[in-house]
């Protein structure tokens, strides 16, 4: 088997996913400078209310192929998780609009403890199957191995990918949003209403959030209420590596990170791959802090 | 006899514990161009702001098109067509040109009428044309305060409010942004200028009012506040 080639499709199908949750991130950050940590719990619900969900199905006895089974899964996550993050914003953050930014950047640590906690006391401490309803049939691509869900996975993500490009760059509701966050009080002199945009902004993130949740966990076959931090934490240093703030950098920041830890568990330890990521994050913050992309355009005003 | 567009009665304002503006009377009329005109920190920007509600009063009355704006959001303004180009032109600056000229357009409905006004805004400054898909951080002053303005026309404002408009732009430049302020004005759009540059804010106005640490002191016709020796002295540098 070809470790190489083995390695670079693992580490595309981690690093979309990572790239897809990087994106919540950096959306955040750009229209309110806040770190959202909340983000990584977002993802965790995501996957544990899909998983939740398919079990009920299965249960009643509904005889559905396995991909439609996700998909309703996922229709009750999404909206879900997009809920979730309109409240944690409406409830935790708004109140601090105006505070110092170290205020709503320790709340977010607060209610991703409070989600975590909540999360234990529904699903319970121990870890949870992934309903085994997706085909497992391995293909051969040129020496390497591939499932139908890691292509799934890939597909999906580049094209939710898409999907969001086009809504910041070629729709109004976008063009709103960028403006606000490069000036939030002369966007509302234009009408925009902040808040809204705000929320928006939140409940975008949380949809993707909660569909790499499902990802995640169908790629390795279990969810844990713990598993936000871990992943959320990976995905913002994707963002950062790729530059906060900026939606390109969320996504080649969150496939870099991917095909790095994929190579360093493929040739050094795979054991020590959550390490390299980390050490990644040390080092763009210590040799460029501003990200990959993170270069902004001399403001002449 | 035009009607009475905005009208402000015993305006005061406080922030922070500085009284800055300290109960004014301003009132302009349908198609008038007024110039409101006085030294730095004398409350000026204060009185736009608050015009444009992103200051709230602590006291007094503003009645814009007959109602009072007080109970009004700061995004509602643009939509009964009070608009403001602020001070230190406020553009997005990585938005192209043509994003920003939509972004005043944010509130309107009316594709193709927005169409048809960016020609007008095109037509008005050419040089934004060339550059339509320049990011707007990229321009020079000048071509910015002609997003900006530019940008205000997209709503179709019916008072527009204008901060500082010569604010670090090059003689020739600022009287290019007053040829264009006095075409606007001759299109029928009601504006209140906000200038140091009193001369010549004086010239392009119908009427004046002079500001002095939170007071209106002096209220008149442009010709006379220009024929005025106090104001020659003070303001006109004569």
């Amino acid at each position: 088997m070809d470790i190489f080639l083995q390695q670079i499709i693992n580490g595309l199908v981690v690093g979309s996913i990572y790239a897809l949750i990087a994106l919540g991130y950096t959306m955040v950050y750009g229209i309110m400078q806040l770190i959202n940590f909340a983000h990584g719990e977002i993802v965790m619900i995501g996957a544990m209310v899909t998983i939740t969900c398919i079990n009920l199905l299965i249960g009643a006895g509904i005889n559905l192929p396995g991909p439609l089974l996700l998909l309703a899964g996922l229709l009750m996550a999404i909206p879900v998780s997009m809920l979730l993050g309109f409240a944690i914003e409406r409830i935790a953050y708004r109140p601090l609009r105006r505070a110092p930014r170290l205020a709503p950047l320790i709340t977010a640590i607060g209610v991703s403890i409070v989600l975590q906690q909540a999360a234990m006391l529904i699903w319970g401490r121990n870890y949870r199957p992934f309903p085994a309803i997706l085909p497992t049939e391995v293909h051969d691509f040129f020496g390497a191995a591939i499932t139908d869900l890691q292509v799934a996975i890939v597909v999906l993500a580049l094209l939710l990918m898409g999907g969001l490009f086009f809504l910041i760059e070629r729709t109004k509701l976008g063009r709103a949003m960028r403006a606000t966050s490069q000036n939030p009080e002369v966007a509302g002199l234009m009408g925009v209403n902040i808040n809204t945009i705000i929320s928006m902004t939140f409940m975008i993130g949380s949809a993707l959030g909660a569909m790499a949740g499902v990802m995640v966990a169908a790629n390795y076959d279990q969810a844990h209420a713990y598993m936000g931090s871990l992943i959320g934490l990976k995905a913002f240093t994707a963002a950062v590596l790729g530059g906060i703030g900026n939606l390109a950098g969320a996504v080649v920041g969150g496939i870099l990170l991917g095909l790095i830890e994929s190579m360093c568990a493929g040739y050094l330890s795979s054991s020590y791959k959550d390490v390299f990521a980390f050490v990644v994050l040390i080092g763009v913050l210590v040799f460029r802090p501003s990200g990959l992309l993170g270069e902004r355009v001399a403001d002449r005003a | 006899m035009s009607q009475t567009l905005l009208q402000v009665k015993d305006l005061k304002v406080a922030y922070g514990g500085i009284h800055a503006v300290k109960g004014i009377n301003l009132e302009i009329k349908q198609g008038e161009l007024v110039a409101l005109i006085g030294a730095n920190g004398a409350g000026k920007t204060t009185t736009l702001k608050t015009l444009i509600g992103m200051v709230k009063p602590s006291d007094g009355e503003i009645m814009f098109n007959g109602k009072s704006t007080a109970k009004l959001h700061a995004y509602d303004y643009v939509r009964h067509g009070l608009v403001l180009v602020p001070e230190g032109r406020g553009i997005f600056s990585r938005l192209t040109v043509e994003e920003n000229l939509q972004m005043g357009a944010y509130v309107r409905d009316d594709k193709a009428e927005v169409a048809a006004d960016l020609e007008r805004v095109y037509g008005l400054f050419p040089r934004l044309k060339e550059r339509y898909k320049q990011l707007a951080g990229t321009l020079s002053g000048g071509e910015q305060q002609m997003v900006a303005i530019g940008r205000a026309m997209m709503s179709r404002p019916k008072l527009l409010l204008l901060d500082e408009p010569s604010m670090g732009l090059a003689p020739i430049i600022v009287q290019k942004i007053f040829e264009i302020i006095r075409m606007i004005a001759a299109e029928g759009v009601t504006m209140l200028l906000v200038e140091q540059n009193a001369k010549l804010a004086l010239q392009t106005a119908n009427r004046g009012y002079v500001m002095e640490s939170g007071h209106v002191t002096l209220a008149d016709s442009a010709a006379n506040l220009l024929a005025n020796e106090a104001i020659q002295k003070a303001y006109l540098g004569e």
